[in-house]
Parts: structure tokens; C-alpha cells; sequence
């Protein structure tokens, strides 16, 4: 378990993250959601040790993050961060192997390649090992980057937006894969994340973050309410449950005048035909 | 198969080194002067080395650290601080001032002061402009053209015996250097490389970008303090020995990168020591057997290395 207590930082006068404490737990999908500029990514960055603290502290199991080795920190935390842009001659097989070098330091032994090799086929790279990332799309090179942090085999798993600049099909696959990872190996993940509808799916608990402050944090049915998720947007959202999920519908309802009564007639068809199905 | 052909590279390139170096000690040798050719040959090829590794492996090193291809050291203003340097002594000091005409002290203030300049430039403006390429570049731009404004400033009110002294000074070459420097530039660009030699697989860490690197248990900042120290060292001594070669780190570490199209700094590292190596014993024949050493070499170095720099600004503003 990551306990997080009081972590702080300004940029000049403005306090940007003030005094959060947060706690995450074991074996689950933790998303971060919030309005921009919330905190979200600097919160992940300093839980991470990415960017220093002005204060606070966070313990990993116990223990004090700061005064373990990198190295041995890199062992048990892996951190993603959004917009991964690489000007270098690199291939995929080439950058996923760069996750074992906490373990190998650069000198790949056979258990790193088996890692590598089953890391690759995990997120179906094979066709794509030997293409350099430069020549990916966007959702090609997210996986290549996650099979990195697969590589790395760390416990707690840190994504800032992986879901930036995916279409629909590309989101939902990554999510999966984070769930997959999470059931067969245990992971504890925690994501950073926009749209509110993938986090109420694919998440067990959700942090949400204003004004660089916790708004809240609990399980999704917690978090997913219509008062709390309007009062953290400033807008109007309401909520429908469609097969079992939350989701929030927060466009403009003069579009196509739909009432709220045609969208619950709307979404019941819906459901009905699915059953029916 | 890519690191077969990597490897093979670095053989060739290795081999053409070698071949280059003895090609220009037996080229027209005469016998009449042999045991006068052979050892000031054999000196030249010693500053060679020594500067051709120096300058490529702490161009590669700084342009992993700054993620940008176009950017040395010397471009940065080093060079022009070597000029300013250089006339100061004679400015403030007249031509026969004991700094300027031991070579020993001449070395040693030169390269004190480049490393401090350096350091400056890194330590500070680093942080000033959050490693804001352009801003670097464009701040290390009106750097040496201050230095240099200034050294052409105080070039106008010395006296033109002054001048022609000074101007020896001023022009990278390999003709009269200085034996015992040759050793304590030699020794001081081991000692540095040596501290970098553990380092090839951190550096390709490195080159992923400060987040990740971090994310992969390197201290990134701490790493970057240190490379900044021995880039700084082995330029200084370099420049201090034989003068500045502005485009030289330029012009091989982007013909390494075209050779090689890896990130691995072992190839890198190694190929741009190479090719640098190389170039520089072509472009001392020219001078030494075409022109009977009427030009200096940084004049040959300076014209291909410029045009290469414009080619890659052209090239990188057409994508």
C-alpha cells in the first residue's frame, strides 16, 4: 500500500498541490480525475519521485520512498508519463528491453529476454518488434511504452493520460489490458485519467482532485454521484446506469433537444434489446 | 543481424583510422630528414587522437544530455571565450608577456578558464532557460558573439606585430604543440573517458528522456552534473591544446549518427572517436602535403563542418 500525507508544491505564489493525503490500495485500478489543472499529473509526478516536494512524505509498504536506492525503487514503482516523444533510431523490442535495466543494468541475460519475449506477445508487439517507434501510431506506440513497464515488473504501475490522443477502440483496449493486468498479475495501477466514463468503467477506486486539493476519494460508486461530479466540473452532469456502469452524460442538452425522460426511454430500449439479445 | 552490421562498422572505421594514420606517416617520406619527419609525424598524430576522441566523445555526450543533434559545446560560445582568452593576454600583458609565450602557462589559464566558462554556461543557463533548446542556443550564440566583438575590439588597438603573434594562437592547428602537453591533455582525456566508459549503458538510459530514466532507477540529475563536468574538461583541454575547431564534434557525431542509426552510445561513442580520428588526419595531409601547410587546419575543418551545419538547419526545417 502507497500512503501519500500532506504532499505540497507552489510555483512561485501559486500553491499548485496543497497538503494531500491519499492512500492506495492493493490489487486495484486507482484513477485520478479532475478538471485541468487540478494537480493531477504533479501529484503523480512527486508520489513518483519524478518532481521534488516542497513537503510531505510517501511511504511504499512503510517505508520512506526517498531513502531507498533509485534502483531499487525502480524495482517496485514504474512511472509513464503523458506525450512520450522520442527522436531516437529505436526499435519496439529495443525500448520494451530498456524496462529490465533496474534488473540487468544493460547486459540482457536469458530470464530478461523471456520477459521481454512474453511482455511483447502480452501486447500482441509481435508483428511490430523489429519497426522502429518512430514509424508507430499513437496507439501502437502506448502499447510498446506499457509493455516497458510490463517489463519492468513493478508492483505499483503509474500512468499519467495513457488514454491521450486514442480513438474509442484504442482506449478500450488499453483499459482491458490494465484490467488483465491487475487480474492475472496482481498489480496495483494507478492512472491519470480525463474521460470520467473510463474511470467509473474500468476503475475500483477514483481520487478526485480540485484546485489542487482532494474533492474526494473512495470506490467509483462513491465517487460517481450527480451533487459530487457537478460540483467538481462546474457543470451539468447527469448519470444513467447502462449494463451495469455509471455514465455520466455532460453534453450541452439543448443538442437535439433530448429531454432527460427521452434519454432514460432511450437508454431502457437499449437495454432491452440487449437482453433480448 | 543490426548489431552484426554495427560492430562490422566500427571494425572498418577502426581499420580506416589506422589506415589513414599510416598512410600519412610514410606518405614522401625523405630519407635525408627521416629521423626528423618520423617523430614530428608521429606528434601530430598523438594531438590528433587525443583532440579527435576528446571532442567526439564529449559531443556525444552533451548532445545525449540536450536531445538536439545541432548543438556543441563550441557552437555554444567555447570557442569564441578561446579567442577572447587569447587576446586578452596579449592586450593586457603586450606580446611578450610570460603567459603568452610559455605554452605551459598558456595552456594551463586558457583551459581554467574555459572549464569555468563552461561549467557557467551549463550550471546556469541550464537552469535559467529549463533546458530550453532554442533559448540555449540563441544565449550561446550572443555569448560568442560578445566574446568575440570583444577580442576583435581589443585586436584593433594592439599593435600588428601583436597581432600576428597573437594570430597563431588563434587558428586550431596540429603544427607546434607542445610535447609535455601533448602527455597531460593525453592523461587528462583518459581519466575522463575512463569515467565514462562505466557509463555506455546509463547514457542510453539517458537518452530516453529525464522521466523515464528516472522512472528507471537512474539518478538522472545528479548523472548530468557529473558528464557536464568531464564534457566541459575535455573540450577545454582539447581547445586549450591545439585551438578551436568549431564544427569539428558537429560535423563526425552526425556522420556517426547517420553511420550508425542506433541510440547504443558504445557505437556512437566509438564511431564519432573514429571518424573524427580520421578527418582529422585527412584534413592534415591536405594542409601539410597540397598546401605545404599554408593553411590551418580549422580553416578545412571549419568550411566542411559549416556547410554540413547549414545542410542540417536546412534539412531540419524542411520536416
Amino acid at each position: 500500500m502507497i500512503k501519500v500525507r500532506d504532499i505540497a508544491k507552489s510555483y512561485g505564489e501559486k500553491k499548485v498541490v496543497d497538503d494531500v493525503s491519499l492512500s492506495i490500495e492493493k490489487g486495484k485500478i486507482t484513477s485520478m480525475i479532475g478538471p485541468n489543472g487540478a494537480g493531477k499529473s504533479t501529484v503523480i509526478s512527486m508520489i513518483t519521485r519524478l518532481l521534488d516536494k516542497d513537503s510531505g512524505e510517501v511511504l511504499i509498504e512503510g517505508d520512506n520512498i526517498f531513502t531507498q536506492p533509485n534502483n531499487e525503487l525502480a524495482k517496485k514503482i514504474s512511472i509513464l508519463k503523458q506525450s512520450n516523444h522520442l527522436e531516437l533510431k529505436i526499435t519496439v523490442r529495443e525500448l520494451v528491453s530498456f524496462g529490465r535495466y533496474p534488473y540487468s543494468k544493460g547486459r540482457l541475460k536469458d530470464e530478461d529476454h523471456r520477459v521481454i519475449d512474453e511482455a511483447i506477445e502480452y501486447m500482441e508487439l509481435e508483428e511490430l518488434e523489429d519497426r522502429y517507434i518512430d514509424e508507430l501510431s499513437g496507439g501502437q506506440r502506448q502499447r510498446a511504452y506499457i509493455a516497458m513497464t510490463i517489463v519492468q515488473d513493478t508492483e505499483y504501475i503509474f500512468l499519467d493520460e495513457p488514454l491521450n490522443n486514442l480513438d474509442m477502440k484504442h482506449s478500450v483496449q488499453i483499459m482491458q489490458i490494465l484490467r488483465r493486468l491487475v487480474r492475472e498479475k496482481n498489480k496495483t495501477i494507478i492512472i491519470v485519467i480525463h474521460d470520467i466514463n473510463f474511470a467509473s468503467c474500468y476503475s475500483d477506486n477514483i481520487v478526485a482532485l480540485k484546485n489542487g486539493k482532494i474533492a474526494i476519494s473512495g470506490t467509483k460508486h462513491e465517487v460517481i454521484k450527480k451533487s459530487i461530479l457537478e460540483e467538481i466540473y462546474e457543470m451539468e452532469i447527469n448519470i444513467q446506469c447502462i449494463f451495469g456502469h455509471n455514465i455520466c452524460i455532460y453534453f450541452d442538452d439543448q443538442i437535439g433537444d433530448v429531454t432527460e425522460n427521452d434519454a432514460k426511454e432511450y437508454a431502457q430500449t437499449v437495454q432491452h434489446e440487449q437482453l433480448r439479445a | 543481424m543490426l548489431k552484426m552490421t554495427n560492430k562490422k562498422l566500427i571494425l572498418i572505421l577502426a581499420l580506416g583510422a589506422v589506415a589513414s594514420i599510416v598512410l600519412y606517416m610514410l606518405y614522401d617520406l625523405n630519407p635525408a630528414i627521416f629521423f626528423y619527419q618520423i617523430p614530428s609525424r608521429a606528434k601530430r598524430v598523438a594531438a590528433i587522437v587525443i583532440v579527435g576522441v576528446a571532442i567526439a566523445v564529449s559531443t556525444v555526450i552533451f548532445q545525449t544530455i540536450v536531445k538536439n543533434r545541432i548543438l556543441t559545446p563550441s557552437i555554444m560560445g567555447l570557442d569564441s571565450v578561446y579567442v577572447f582568452i587569447q587576446t586578452s593576454m596579449i592586450f593586457f600583458g603586450g606580446a611578450s608577456s610570460a603567459i603568452l609565450l610559455n605554452s605551459k602557462a598558456n595552456y594551463f589559464v586558457s583551459m581554467v578558464l574555459l572549464v569555468i566558462f563552461t561549467l557557467f554556461v551549463f550550471k546556469f543557463l541550464f537552469k535559467f532557460t529549463k533546458n530550453n533548446v532554442f533559448l540555449l542556443l540563441l544565449i550561446g550564440i550572443i555569448l560568442g558573439t560578445l566574446f568575440g566583438n570583444l577580442a576583435t575590439f581589443m585586436q584593433m588597438m594592439i599593435s600588428p606585430e601583436d597581432f600576428l603573434i597573437l594570430q597563431n594562437n588563434l587558428f586550431g592547428s596540429f603544427s607546434a604543440v607542445d610535447e609535455s602537453l601533448l602527455w597531460i591533455t593525453g592523461i587528462i582525456v583518459l581519466v575522463s573517458i575512463l569515467f565514462v566508459l562505466k557509463d555506455f549503458n546509463s547514457l542510453d538510459v539517458m537518452s530516453l528522456g529525464r522521466d523515464h530514466a528516472m522512472n528507471l532507477g537512474v539518478n538522472y540529475d545528479r548523472k548530468v552534473s557529473q558528464l557536464l563536468v568531464i564534457i566541459a574538461v575535455l573540450v577545454s583541454a582539447a581547445t586549450a591544446l591545439v585551438g578551436p575547431m568549431m564544427f569539428l564534434g558537429l560535423l563526425v557525431v552526425n556522420i556517426a549518427h547517420e553511420v550508425f542509426s542506433t541510440y547504443r552510445h558504445v557505437y556512437l561513442i566509438i564511431g564519432s572517436a573514429m571518424i573524427s580520428i580520421i578527418t582529422l588526419v585527412f584534413g592534415q595531409m591536405i594542409i601539410q602535403f597540397m598546401f605545404d601547410g599554408g593553411v590551418e587546419l580549422s580553416i578545412i575543418i571549419n568550411l566542411v563542418g559549416g556547410l554540413y551545419f547549414i545542410y542540417l538547419m536546412l534539412r531540419r526545417s524542411k520536416i
